[in-house]
């Protein structure tokens, strides 16, 4: 089985206060790894670290261990989503799709189709400004459909969705994992999906 | 990493921004017709004299053209770092700063491009003599570039600040301190009939270092603000 991220010691602290220390995990494919946590513990900083956004106080992130050229070009093969949707006010909802395929260069992507998997259809034309949170949300989350990244960090993915919606996503998540894939995410909720490899990380307060 | 996927993320990063900027033409228009108003005042305020007029022509033109490249300059990553567009690129596989130049031609393409046509205008409202119309044109076409790859990384480094605009004011202004001393000194050159080509020359050379450089300034000053 290969391992997709290996995580050593991990630390931070932000303003002063500890949020976690001496954090181990390890990924391997069809794992599902589901951070939990009060408002504030430090999930969204955990997520952000693990891709490099927020410095590391301490502690190793090893992407891909043991796949050499995927461990180089770990950002190819690493998809990221926080808590911000990265979707344009002023563009349609089908512009959207197309510019966030071609920035990834996925080429072929079916953007129709891609819409009408997340249930926009007839909204496409739209600016996405005028759209509500939970529409924007769908749009973003249309990358996980055609993303070759076989790991996810998900921030929140469920946030604004209806429980369609939700639906739709855990079934994306169950096919990924089925092929090998690995999720690492946090999520208020609790899921309605049993992954067969669930893994729970819970952060309280520098404890785990 | 492959060239085409490099080529991929710039032309997206590049057809989005004008996208999104045609969608919103007051930002194109506005420092154009703030340009045209403040070149306007100058004949009310210091009299139509034609040999006055002339002889500040080119300064007037440069100093509001730099005004106008703060004006709206803080918008340039303010929207990307608000919707999360921003941390997105900062994970792109490709170079950050290769995306950041992309953004830069863009603002070049919808700021620095719409002033050098404007500045005929501009020029007949000062009567400035014929002999430095195209010196004025030259120093306009090779000094825009710089004023879009600085304002690029002050916007970068205050976009996470809120407010940053007046702050953005103060940290650029005095860095196109020699920008305008060259553009100004060439036109100054080919009104009293000396040769202009070597000041603009050497803004030439300081807009082709700056874009050189600038790009490498953005991504640093990109992630630092999204951290």
């Amino acid at each position: 089985m290969s391992t997709l991220l290996d995580v050593q010691q991990l630390a931070s602290q932000r303003a002063g206060r500890t949020l976690f220390a001496d954090l181990s995990f390890t990924l391997n494919a069809g794992d599902v790894l589901h951070i939990e946590g009060e408002n504030g513990a430090g999930k969204s900083t955990l997520l952000r670290s693990l891709v490099g956004l927020v410095e590391l106080q301490a502690g190793t992130i090893r992407f891909f261990p043991e796949q050499l050229p995927f461990a180089q070009e770990w950002r190819q093969h690493t998809l990221f989503m926080g808590h911000k949707p990265a979707v344009k006010a002023e563009l349609t909802a089908l512009e959207n799709v197309r510019l966030q395929a071609q920035l990834t260069a996925v080429a072929n992507v079916d953007a129709w189709q891609l819409l009408e998997t997340v249930g926009l259809l007839g909204l496409e034309d739209l600016p996405a400004g005028q759209l509500s949170a939970g529409q924007q949300r769908r749009i973003a989350l249309t990358r996980l459909w055609y993303s070759k990244a076989p790991l996810w960090i998900l921030d929140e993915p469920f946030t604004a969705l209806d429980t369609r919606g939700i639906d739709l996503l855990q079934q994306r998540f169950a096919e990924h994992t089925a092929q090998g894939g690995a999720i690492v995410m946090t999520s208020h909720q609790a899921l309605t999906w049993r992954p067969e490899q669930l893994k729970r990380i819970r952060i309280q307060g520098g404890e785990l | 990493m492959t060239q085409p996927a490099n080529w991929s993320a710039l032309t997206a990063v590049m057809r989005r921004d004008l996208m999104v900027v045609m969608r919103r033409r007051s930002d194109i228009l506005n420092p154009l017709l703030f340009i045209l108003i403040v070149v306007s005042l100058f004949p009310l305020a210091v009299g139509p004299g034609p040999d006055i007029l002339g002889r500040i022509a080119a300064g007037v033109i440069w100093v509001a053209a730099l005004l106008s490249a703060l004006l709206g300059s803080e918008r340039l990553f303010r929207e990307d770092y608000l919707d999360g567009t921003l941390e997105q690129l900062t994970l792109q596989p490709q170079p950050l700063a290769l995306l950041a130049f992309g953004k830069i031609a863009v603002h070049w393409l919808l700021s620095g491009l719409p002033l050098v046509i404007l500045a005929p205008v501009c020029a007949l409202l000062l009567k400035l003599p014929i002999a430095g119309w195209s010196t004025l044109l030259a120093t306009l076409l090779v000094g825009t570039p710089i004023l879009s790859a600085m304002t690029a990384i002050g916007a970068a480094l205050t976009v996470s600040l809120g407010r940053g605009g007046a702050l953005l004011s103060l940290l650029l202004l005095p860095l196109f301190i020699p920008l305008l001393i060259f553009a100004s000194g060439a036109v100054e050159a080919a009104l009293v009939g000396t040769a202009a080509w070597p000041q603009v020359l050497l803004l030439a050379g300081l807009s082709l270092l700056t874009l050189l450089l600038a790009p490498f300034a953005v991504a640093a000053s990109i992630r630092v603000s999204v951290n």
